[in-house]
């Protein structure tokens, strides 16, 4: 089935949904420019302006709803930009409310448990002016109906991102990191907006409706270079192979940070981007394969990473990046992943942010202590966050029934009717996800006490484990409620497409069942090494392996002798050249001009019989050039 | 019978804006002659303010109703598309800078009294003011109006003066720094003459050559006289000099940076916007409709001309360590890239109007920077009044970062930055030329914003990344005037910067009639 046409629409919830970005924008900016007047509110008003954007975001939906299938794609106009070049304008349809419905509520949790989480630190404002201005650009991001807008978003949630990690800029640590992702953050932009601008020079357009409606028009090659450019900015912003190194250090950043940027919403903006530019992808065979290996291959690596931390942040980060991998191997597949690939983004996007908060709960409890090494046995303390983390824990892991199940044994049954290599990659890495998620509960929650003499863990405030408890239950039933009888996919065809024949769900296929195996000896080890076996307060040695998993697989190590040396001496070369070359170039004519200058102002002596004689000799000249011309 | 004359007939409702105007300037007059003093400035203030609002109502009343294709007041005066437009932007840049004048800081208690001598003492003591500032700003902005609305040379030439001569007054009236404003004023007014005389040497030579000063006629007379040809071109070139000077075009450039500095800064704000807009506006009428048939002519002259005062504006600028002999210069250089718009019109309607459109646009969007820019001059001061040198700028944005912020954005938008209006602006007249075909042109005109962006950005660095100077300037809490104009200025700038659209829409509809002919 191929995407609906666009319709022209106005009024109604959709015809404002500009308010959706517009309300949060206009939160921070308030929180911003209000200064310290703002800081005895400033919470409430971030909370109520995310809140604001979901009641929008909620009617849109219902109003879509009403609308027949194939006529749920709303184009709204808003203004034209550059004439001819730009038009801003809207595009809600089932792909981007998806979005923006799991932005908004997820965002809104987010904010109201922020409150709590940041009570004590002196710039809540600012982290809240910061959060809205996030949620503003993401859903420009997702509402954009081109590739302009869509770019202003990608280039805010960046922004956004930046300012966040490095929200604690008094630690050097969070600067740095700021600054890395930041930096890598470009190298993925640059391919984007070269892609972009290939979009404009093939299409002469850049509203998704003229390019992907005439994306068959072009050739192959193009669509394969456009696809690749494409990816490469997915792959920064998503913190795929090879740019992903960003995002283990982004774990500086507060934990709501963490939970809604680094783990929700901004880093599946790659795979929103590859779904939204489907038409293009599918005319490029090369680049979708090339999708599909980055998605198994990052699948892979962040559960190899997340095996080795013992930071529970980074051991989280390693896990975001692995399942957004399999998010990206969906979406490479073409239209029989786009369903399975977002619906996994959205169950994702619960069960992680529920799990980043309760390590976020948890660090509240324990001065900030993030090594699991120095936890232990806290389910008897914190009862909420445990049974709450338990679930989003469960259904990261495919326990059946629950959310992940679904979600994710969907993306793996598709890959493998796709391509059984890539399939079976993908059953090993649930396998390991099994391990490594096993081992974060239970070096948190069970065994034995490894506590510093200082911590006394208690349970949460109500403000942050009622976001909690909301998570999980989305975390328990969304899966089913989205895959059961392709409820998701049905939607989102006139969106992205659909394949001609629905997937069958089996609940116990042999690809299933292999999985859930893998998954239960990656749980068991996981018991014996950790549940049972004591906890050494200081990490072994280990094995080469460990030690390779460690250090991310060696990326940034690879980064550093592949980039940054190599980088640093270009540097040094281009100011050697600069110096002696190009300076002296620039700096002869700056002084030539400037002399210039200063033997031009002379002539403006003052004196007012030297300025008539100018006009007068001007009016020679003038009146000259016009017999000469007018003779010619 | 013979030798009654027949009253002409005057199209009283077409003129109405301008009637308003030069109807309040009379009644501001009587004001001053029998009003008591204490009185005065309370009756002028919102007698000016209303007049001006009410003649941009009455423009834009015309402007819905229906933009006449035919001129009126017997030929003499032409309310089209293009002068309702610059009408109403000539309007609302007069009402800022009258904000601007109601701080009364500006202006001479006195001004006929010797600067330093007793009497001035004595007027300051008295907290004297003149209040003849305000019907002396309506009676030029009464010309600024006819000028680009006068379709014949005698009118045109009428409207050159009643603009003029108020302003040659205004500049002399600056109460700090009398010598340097009252030696503006005179370099003004001596020169202001002598190119006047230059307009009217051209009137007279036009006349001869054609038998009329209506532009039209001339127009017409164009493809018929032959033979005459040296009358035609020198009379041409010396209208041309005499329009040329009012905009500030190299060579005739020289009295812009004195007497810019010397003024009291809100006249300076109301000449360099309100006073080029009129300008431009006469100078495209005078082009166009009475010169239309000889662009062949004129177009590779004021080539010349642009060329050379972009170049002139740019590289002067930058040695400048006055702030507003700066925004001078700077103002000389925007003339050059003006003169581009007007170079690129073409041969077809569509053309034509695409140049207009930019020209007009590229005027407004200035226009509001100006205006906003010296409001922020006015409010830098330091014991001696307002602190005009650079040096002294070191730093305001550490102290007061919220103007700082808003200058340096203005600078910006002089720099023709994306985002800015000044970025619109360019690029509408810079596309119009290339279309044309003046492509050299443009090329130039981009180098020198380069340049230009140099002593911008200069300023900005010093703004904020120099240490503040110990007995450095303060900056005085704004009047709710002054403080208006700075945010309207920056709203203008900021919104036609992201939302261009509706500005470039409504100059497209009014060039679109282009001039009448």
């Amino acid at each position: 089935m191929e995407p609906a046409e666009i319709i022209q629409h106005s009024g109604g919830a959709i015809g404002a949904a500009w308010l959706m970005i517009a309300l949060p924008l206009v939160g921070a900016a308030v929180l911003l420019l209000g200064g310290r007047r703002t800081d005895k509110f400033g919470h409430l008003l971030g909370v109520l302006m995310a809140v604001a954007s979901f009641v929008v975001a909620a009617l849109s939906f219902v109003q879509l709803l009403g609308f027949a299938p194939g006529e749920r794609r709303r184009g709204i106009e808003l203004y034209e930009f550059i004439p001819g070049l730009a038009k801003m304008g809207l595009l809600v349809d089932p792909l981007s409310i998806s979005f923006c419905l799991l932005i908004t509520f997820v965002g809104s949790l987010i904010h109201v448990y922020s409150i709590g989480y940041m009570a004590h630190d002196p710039n809540r404002r600012r982290f809240f002016a910061y959060l809205n201005l996030f949620v503003a650009a993401m859903l420009l991001l997702v509402l954009a109906d081109n590739y302009v807008a869509l770019f202003v978003g990608w280039e805010g949630v960046g922004l956004a991102s930046y300012l966040l990690i490095g929200f604690w800029q008094h630690k050097p640590s969070a600067a740095t990191a700021a600054k890395k992702a930041f930096i890598v953050n470009r190298v993925g932009d640059f391919g984007l907006l070269i892609g972009i601008f290939t979009i404009f020079a093939t299409f002469h357009t850049l509203a998704f409706d003229g390019v992907l409606a005439n994306a068959d028009k072009a050739s192959s090659g193009t669509l394969t270079a456009i696809g690749l450019l494409l990816l490469v900015g997915a792959c920064g912003k998503s913190a795929q192979l090879p740019l992903q190194s960003w995002l283990l250090d982004a774990m500086e950043g507060p934990t709501p940070v963490s939970a809604l940027i680094h783990a929700a919403t901004m880093v599946t903006a790659g795979v929103y981007l590859i779904v939204r530019s489907g038409p293009i992808f599918q005319g490029a065979e090369t680049a979708q394969i090339v999708v599909t290996i980055v998605g198994v291959a990052t699948l892979l690596a962040g559960a190899i990473i997340g095996t080795a931390k013992d930071d529970i942040k980074k051991a989280l980060a390693g896990s975001t990046m692995s399942q957004i991998g399999y998010m990206v191997l969906a979406a490479g597949i073409g239209k029989a992943g786009y369903a399975f690939a977002i619906a996994h983004l959205i169950t994702h996007g619960f069960f992680k942010a529920d799990m980043f908060l309760g390590a976020g709960s948890v660090m509240h409890a324990m001065n900030d202590e993030v090594n699991m090494r120095k936890y232990g046995a806290l389910r008897k303390v914190m009862p909420v966050t445990f049974v709450t983390f338990l679930i989003g824990y469960l259904a990261i892991i495919g326990f059946p029934l629950l959310s992940g199940y679904f979600t994710k044994d969907g993306i793996i049954e598709t890959v493998m009717e796709h391509n059984a290599v890539l399939g079976w990659l993908a059953v090993l890495g649930a396998g390991i996800t099994g391990f490594y998620m096993s081992r974060l509960v239970f070096m948190t929650f069970f065994g034995a006490k490894r506590w510093e003499p200082t911590a006394h863990p208690h349970e949460s405030p109500a403000v942050m484990t009622w976001p909690l408890i909301i998570l999980s239950i989305g975390a328990i039933g969304l899966g089913a409620f989205l895959v059961l009888g392709n409820r998701f996919m049905t939607f989102l065809a006139p969106a992205v497409g659909a394949p001609e024949e629905m997937p069958a769900f089996h609940p116990f296929s042999p690809t299933g069942l292999a999985t859930l195996a893998l998954v239960a000896a990656g749980a068991v080890f996981a018991w014996l090494k950790y549940g049972r076996a004591e906890v050494p307060a200081l990490a072994p040695r280990g094995s080469f392996l460990t030690t390779f998993a460690r250090r991310d697989l060696y990326g940034d190590a690879l980064n550093e002798a592949l980039f940054m040396r190599p980088g640093q001496w270009l540097t040094r070369l281009a100011v050697f050249f600069d110096n002696r070359g190009v300076d002296g170039l620039v700096n002869g004519l700056a002084a030539g001009i400037g002399g210039t200058s200063g033997r031009l102002r002379r002539v403006q002596t003052g004196f007012v019989r030297s300025y008539a004689l100018s006009i007068f000799l001007g009016a020679a000249l003038l009146a000259g050039a016009w017999l000469v011309v007018g003779n010619l | 019978m013979n030798g009654t004359i027949e009253a002409p007939t005057i199209e009283y409702a077409l003129l109405a804006p301008l009637l308003v105007v030069f109807g309040a300037a009379i009644v501001g007059v009587l004001v001053e002659a029998f009003a008591p003093r204490y009185l005065r400035s309370a009756i002028h203030l919102p007698l000016t303010l209303l007049s001006l609002a009410g003649a941009f109502a009455l423009a834009v009343w015309q402007a819905v109703k229906g933009v006449p294709t035919e001129p009126a007041a017997m030929g003499a005066i032409a309310v089209d598309g293009p002068a309702l437009f610059i009408w109403g932007t000539i309007l609302i840049l007069a009402f800022a800078s009258v904000l601007l004048i109601k701080d009364e800081e500006h202006f001479v208690g006195a001004a006929a009294a010797v600067p330093g001598s007793a009497e001035e003492e004595q007027a300051l003591v008295e907290r004297a003011a003149h209040t003849e500032v305000y019907p002396l700003l309506l009676f030029a902005v009464g010309g600024m109006l006819l000028f680009p609305a006068a379709n014949d040379l005698l009118v045109a030439f009428v409207a050159l003066e009643v603009m003029s001569l108020p302003l040659y007054l205004l500049c002399g009236l600056a109460r700090r720094r009398r010598l340097l404003s009252q030696e503006a004023a005179v370099k003004y007014f001596l020169l202001g003459a002598f190119s006047s005389a230059f307009f009217l040497y051209g009137t007279a030579l036009l006349y001869g050559y054609a038998g009329s000063v209506d532009l039209v006629k001339i127009n017409q007379a164009l493809g018929s006289v032959g033979g005459q040809d040296t009358l035609l071109y020198i009379g041409a070139a010396m209208l041309g000099v005499g329009l040329l000077f009012k905009i500030g075009a190299a060579p005739f450039q020289s009295w812009k940076p004195d007497v810019y500095q010397g003024s009291p800064t809100p006249i300076t704000a109301l000449m360099a916007s309100g006073t080029l807009v009129a300008a431009f506006g006469a100078l495209l009428r005078v082009f166009w409709v009475g010169l239309g048939g000889l662009d062949w002519d004129w177009r590779p002259v004021l080539y010349g001309v642009a060329i050379l005062t972009m170049v002139v504006g740019a590289i002067l600028a930058i040695t400048q360590t006055d702030i507003k002999r700066m925004l001078a210069y700077s103002s000389i250089a925007h003339g050059g890239f003006l003169l581009i718009g007007v170079i690129a019109t073409g041969h077809t309607q569509a053309e034509n109007t695409s140049a207009l459109t930019g020209l007009l646009f590229y005027l407004v969007a200035y226009g509001f920077t100006t205006v906003g820019a010296f409001a922020v001059v006015t409010m830098v001061r330091d014991a001696g009044g307002e602190a005009w040198h650079l040096s002294r700028w070191a730093g305001l944005g550490k102290r007061s970062p919220l103007l700082a912020g808003v200058f340096a954005f203005f600078l910006l938008a002089f720099a023709g930055i994306p985002l800015t209006s000044g970025f619109f602006g360019k690029y509408a007249v810079f596309q119009a030329a290339v279309a044309n075909g003046a492509t050299p042109l443009v090329i130039i005109g981009v180098v020198a914003s380069a340049v230009a962006a140099f002593f911008y950005v200069r300023v900005i660095v010093l703004m904020f990344f120099s240490d503040p100077a110990a007995d450095g300037p303060s900056v005085v809490l704004p009047s709710r005037g002054t403080a208006a104009v700075v945010g309207f200025a920056a709203l203008a700038t900021v919104v036609l910067g992201v939302f261009p659209q509706p500005v470039l829409d409504l100059a497209h509809t009014a060039a679109q009639s282009l001039f009448v002919r």
